[in-house]
């Protein structure tokens, strides 16, 4: 090689490597936007991408560096990950024919290498000029979303959302495992705010429309919230912590922790069934100090869902909230709940339940959003899941609530209850106003009436008594919740070589 | 002026707060019943309560305002 040779190449490199014009650097700047190689470098260890292929992509049309997206591979806390990171000073990180094939390769080649894929999203969308070459054809950007749902569970998949990901685009974050949007630039949209205003009428601001906020609170497309960029990095660090490479292997273990100190269980869970209190209180006392990871926190509060350490091994927790809406389950929470459990069940993190459920709402509203159906769903996905599982029934757990919460039916390795525990079709005040209904209103004497509708409350309360449920063996055991962290350590230690196939045959027929 | 809303169908319990009242995001304005459950209702904003739009014993559904705040 000559020196000639040797010149040509170094600086068509550092063409590449420059990027977009240097107007389109400053415009992220005023965004607060990192440029997309300084978004890889913080999120490789040391820095370092181990390999980066197709950088000459588009290299013959000029202005094109590398056709609007870096593909690589690093390492993430010492394991390999794939990475697609669009360029938007690149023609706004449009897609072509080549950005496209790029984008399929680096699926193709965490799937053979069985190693996570991230998706580093900030791209206007399809380049219209090459539509032709890009959308329709066999490895078209159709194929991205189809090699994203045979990826799907194989190996995890993030979406680390810093811009628009619009139109078709918008199927990327939605095929992801969990979705990681900055605040005030990332945004998700079939029809932007202008098309809508075109095609239907609708005017309405971009944020409204399809902002990051609005995604992680109302839509439920978003799982995390990040303020900056660099936030929204550590966060996919973070949350690769939990997961192993692939579905093949366990999670990565880390260092047991005590957990964080605070009110002991038996005070933080009020005797009286109707009383709000907080569970992430209660959660804080069992699992490693600091190392509860929500996801979803802003969305569908009153279902908690999020990954741990306990004892420094990973486990995925889904807490019903009594604080918010009672705890009661919504359309909303059934999603945020089935999605979570399939999620963990993919990858080997075993599920603990901790059920103060008073049942799914009822009335007209959520029965014309279709409850049933998507209670359906998670009471499903809590089926199918045959990762270790343990159901802790803290206070009440009436009706199907019980089921979507691992109840004894559902396969769960154990049922324990807290001494606060009820289980049963329905709480004491319901199950007396229907069985009694009739009765009641007969009695005419107001003292009377309350003296038998206490009587009946009594009589019921003793049918439902938790030491009967143990007698009866419906459920496995009675716990101090003072000693339910150190229970749940060895109950996990001893299920960790669980194996189990739910049912043989192609898939299920899953309720949607 | 802001509505604070009922974030769940149910009957309002009681209201904590009073026209004049200075509450902050989080505080607790109003309790619920609701599935037989205590549903607690927390401002999701800063403000003076300008007006108080239900009464212990309502029934409200989801997203019905509940006070409003200057």
């Amino acid at each position: 090689m000559t020196t000639k040779q040797q010149t040509l190449l170094k600086e068509s490199l550092d063409r590449i490597k420059a990027g977009g014009a240097p107007k389109y650097h400053e415009k992220l700047k005023k965004q607060s936007k990192m440029f997309v190689r300084d978004r890889l470098v913080k999120l490789f260890d040391d820095g370092r991408f181990k390999l980066e292929d197709g950088r000459f992509a588009n290299f013959k049309a000029g202005d094109l560096p590398a056709d609007g997206v870096v593909t690589a591979v690093g390492k993430v806390d010492g394991r390999t990950v794939c990475v697609m990171a669009n360029d938007s000073t690149v023609k706004a990180g449009s897609w072509g024919a080549r950005t496209v094939e790029k984008i399929i390769r680096i699926q193709e080649t965490a799937e053979k290498l069985k190693v996570p894929l991230l998706y580093l999203v900030d791209s206007a969308g399809a380049r219209i000029t090459d539509q032709l070459e890009m959308f329709p054809n066999r490895r078209g950007a159709g194929r991205i979303f189809y090699n994203q749902v045979k990826l799907s569970g194989m190996i995890p998949q993030i979406c680390l959302l810093f811009g628009p990901s619009a139109a078709g685009g918008a199927y990327i974050p939605a095929f992801c495992d969990a979705v990681i949007m900055v605040e005030n630039n990332a945004s998700m949209y079939l029809g932007s705010p202008r098309m809508a205003e075109k095609v239907i009428g609708e005017k309405v601001t971009l944020e409204e429309m399809g902002g990051a906020k609005m995604h992680c609170t109302t839509s439920g497309c978003g799982d995390i919230l990040a303020r900056t960029e660099e936030e929204a990095i550590e966060k996919a660090q973070q949350y690769l912590t939990y997961f192993p490479a692939n579905f093949e292997k366990k999670p990565p273990e880390q260092e047991a922790i005590p957990p964080k100190e605070g009110r002991p269980i038996s005070e933080i869970v009020p005797e009286h069934q109707n009383a709000p209190f907080d569970m992430y209180e209660l959660i804080g006392r069992l699992v490693d100090n600091d190392s509860f990871f929500e996801v979803k926190k802003l969305f569908a509060g009153e279902l908690i869902t999020g990954f741990a350490r306990l004892n420094g091994k990973a486990i995925g927790i889904i807490a019903n909230q009594p604080k918010v809406k009672g705890g009661v389950l919504f359309v909303d929470s059934a999603d945020k709940g089935a999605k979570f459990i399939q999620l963990c069940d993919a990858f080997q993190i075993p599920l603990l339940f901790l059920a103060d459920v008073p049942g799914f709402m009822i009335g007209t509203k959520v029965e014309r959003a279709g409850i049933i159906r998507h209670g359906a769903k998670l009471i499903a996905a809590v089926s199918q899941a045959t990762v270790p599982k343990i159901s802790v029934i803290v206070r009440k757990a009436y009706g199907a609530g019980l089921y979507a919460m691992a109840g004894p039916a559902f396969e769960p390795d154990c049922c324990i209850a807290l001494p606060t525990a009820q289980i049963a079709v329905m709480g004491p005040e319901a199950a007396v106003n229907a069985v009694y209904s009739n009765k009641i209103q007969a009695i005419e004497d107001p003292k009377e009436r309350i003296k038998f509708v206490q009587e009946k409350h009594q009589e019921y309360k003793e049918t439902i008594d938790i030491y009967k449920l143990a007698s009866e063996l419906i459920i496995d055991d009675i716990v101090d919740g003072d000693e339910l962290r150190e229970v749940l350590i060895d109950r996990f230690d001893v299920y960790s070589s669980k194996e189990m196939v739910f049912s043989k045959r192609k898939h299920p027929v899953y309720p949607v | 002026m802001k509505n604070i809303q009922s974030n769940m169908t149910g009957t309002v319990l009681n209201i904590l707060v009073a026209k004049g009242d200075q509450v902050k995001a989080g505080d607790q304005i109003a309790m619920l019943e609701s599935m037989k459950m205590e549903i607690p209702i927390e401002s999701t904003e800063d403000g003076v309560v300008s007006d108080v739009k239900v009464n212990a014993g309502d029934f409200v559904n989801e997203g019905d305002p509940l006070i409003t705040l200057e």
